[in-house]
């Protein structure tokens, strides 16, 4: 492993696997009367976090707390940062406390990678702006696998809001780096430039993009995010591109219906899509603690870089 | 390197340690195995298989089913995880207890017996899972260098060794075959 979590580029195939496999280990202990283990006592890990989230940060420092880490959260909205602290000074003021790992979420891509560059902690990217968010593509694939024997030659579509998506990024360098056929779908104003170039079919009709696929991850429409108008309505958004179960019928029998939350029902997926018997958006969130658990301990082990050097 | 254990010998020692198993217990209907990963998880279902059997030619057989087992992994609760904070973390194995060890007696059963850190934290680790009423050790061989106060109850083998050489257990789940060969 690398010092660091970044981006889902920063590992090779082989420190994919190693993590899913590290996380089903992980999972075990939340089934456990007393689900803590003391691996990681003594170590510090801040929660830094500047951008609203529940799930994320709860799963984290659940993960955290379960490894025995001692764990602080920053709540930007209480803190320094009110007073015009920059990021970086921010960052350096923790590192002087030295903890052992930061964990970030900040609306800025690349806020993540200055703290790697100023730090020595190491750093996991929790969601940086519009660029990437590397453990929630490894839940996914850990979810995937429990319901799919191999990731490899499965066709997963990705539906949504494509342009303002770090879930979709981190997703796209994962599933294609498995072996997976990754379709991407949403409106045209909200399809990045160069999408293709990543290795994935894009395509502006849902039903194509849907058609015989084994995975259906949703994108959730980031309404903050969108001061342009993307797309006239949120009610033509959703007869055009909205997972209705009509349109699940098209996918396999035992196709999985996917969200990384939070979810706007009646938006990117209908209430009974989103409740019924294919969707595995809780798993999702379950396996998140084991999946970041996995994180938490590989990371607090060597880095191979500086074992090389 | 010598191979000082073959699979007969192997089959005949742990067949001699179920029956020692069987004379020191009053009963096993509370008794359960727990292995530690990767290779004290076959021995102790072979122990248990091998105690159903003998119990049931005796036909003593226990009203209570076969012997619960279960595998441990003790990765987490190594003391050296600090220590090695150069080298890439240990793979993790799997941890499956699937009965409650509450006022069982629990055997844990491993390959090698060294220097007694394995057991110190495989201690640790079953603690979490309940109290049972009591944990005795069963290991196929005892290399000796202790470093901890920690002793087998159940040995199969005792095996002089000088701390250069390495033990190395292999059985057919694990390995395709049965032996047990000292590396220099």
């Amino acid at each position: 492993m690398k010092k660091d979590l970044l981006s889902i580029s920063d590992l090779t195939r082989d420190e994919i696997y190693r993590i899913l496999e590290t996380a089903d280990a992980m999972r075990e202990i939340g089934t456990r009367p007393i689900k803590k283990v003391p691996t990681l006592r003594g170590k510090t890990v801040v929660n830094l976090f500047y951008e609203p989230s529940t799930r994320t940060r709860t799963s984290f420092e659940i993960a955290e707390k379960r490894l025995s880490a001692d764990t602080l959260n920053i709540a930007v909205s209480a803190s320094s940062v009110q007073k015009g602290e920059t990021l970086a000074d921010t960052a350096m003021n923790i590192e002087a406390m030295s903890p052992d790992m930061i964990v970030i979420r900040h609306a800025s891509s690349g806020a993540c990678h200055l703290l790697s560059r100023i730090c020595k902690s190491r750093i996991i990217n929790a969601g940086d702006g519009m660029h990437e968010h590397p453990t929630q593509a490894l839940l996914d694939a850990y979810t995937i696998r429990q319901h799919k024997p191999t990731i490899e030659g499965l066709k997963v579509a990705i539906v949504g809001d494509l342009l303002h998506s770090r879930v979709l990024r981190s997703n796209v360098l994962l599933l294609t780096k498995l072996g997976a056929d990754v379709w991407v779908c949403g409106p045209p104003t909200l399809v990045p430039r160069g999408m293709q170039q990543l290795g994935v079919t894009v395509s502006t009709s849902v039903e194509a993009a849907i058609d015989r696929a084994d995975v259906i991850m949703m994108l959730r429409i980031q309404q903050e995010r969108m001061q342009g108008a993307y797309f006239p309505s949120l009610r033509e958004y959703f007869s055009l591109f909205g997972m209705t179960s009509a349109r699940v019928a098209l996918a396999k029998p035992d196709v999985i219906i996917m969200h990384p939350g939070p979810m706007n029902r009646g938006v990117e997926i209908a209430s009974d899509v989103a409740d019924g018997p294919h969707s595995v958006i809780l798993e999702q969130v379950a396996n998140g603690v084991a999946v970041r658990m996995a994180v938490l301990y590989l990371l607090a082990g060597g880095v191979e870089d500086e074992v090389a050097a | 390197m010598p191979v000082v254990m073959d699979a007969n010998r192997i089959g005949r020692t742990l067949t001699r340690i179920a029956h020692e198993i069987l004379e020191r217990s009053r009963g096993i209907d509370d008794l359960a195995l727990v292995g530690i990963q990767r290779r004290g998880v076959p021995l102790a279902r072979r122990l248990a298989t091998m105690i159903n059997q003998i119990q049931e030619e005796d036909g003593t057989a226990s009203s209570a089913g076969p012997l619960a087992t279960g595998a441990l992994d003790i990765t987490l609760y190594r003391d050296d995880l600090r220590r090695h904070a150069a080298s890439a973390q240990p793979v993790v194995g799997r941890t499956d207890i699937p009965f409650s060890i509450d006022d069982k007696r629990i055997l844990l059963v491993d390959d090698v017996l060294f220097t007694g850190r394995t057991i110190r934290a495989a201690l640790d680790a079953l603690i979490e899972f309940g109290r049972p009423k009591s944990i005795h050790l069963a290991v196929l061989v005892d290399r000796g260098h202790r470093e901890l106060p920690i002793k087998a109850d159940y040995v199969g083998k005792n095996l002089p060794t000088s701390l250069s050489q390495s033990v190395q257990v292999r059985l057919v789940e694990t390995d395709g075959r049965d032996e047990v060969e000292i590396q220099e």
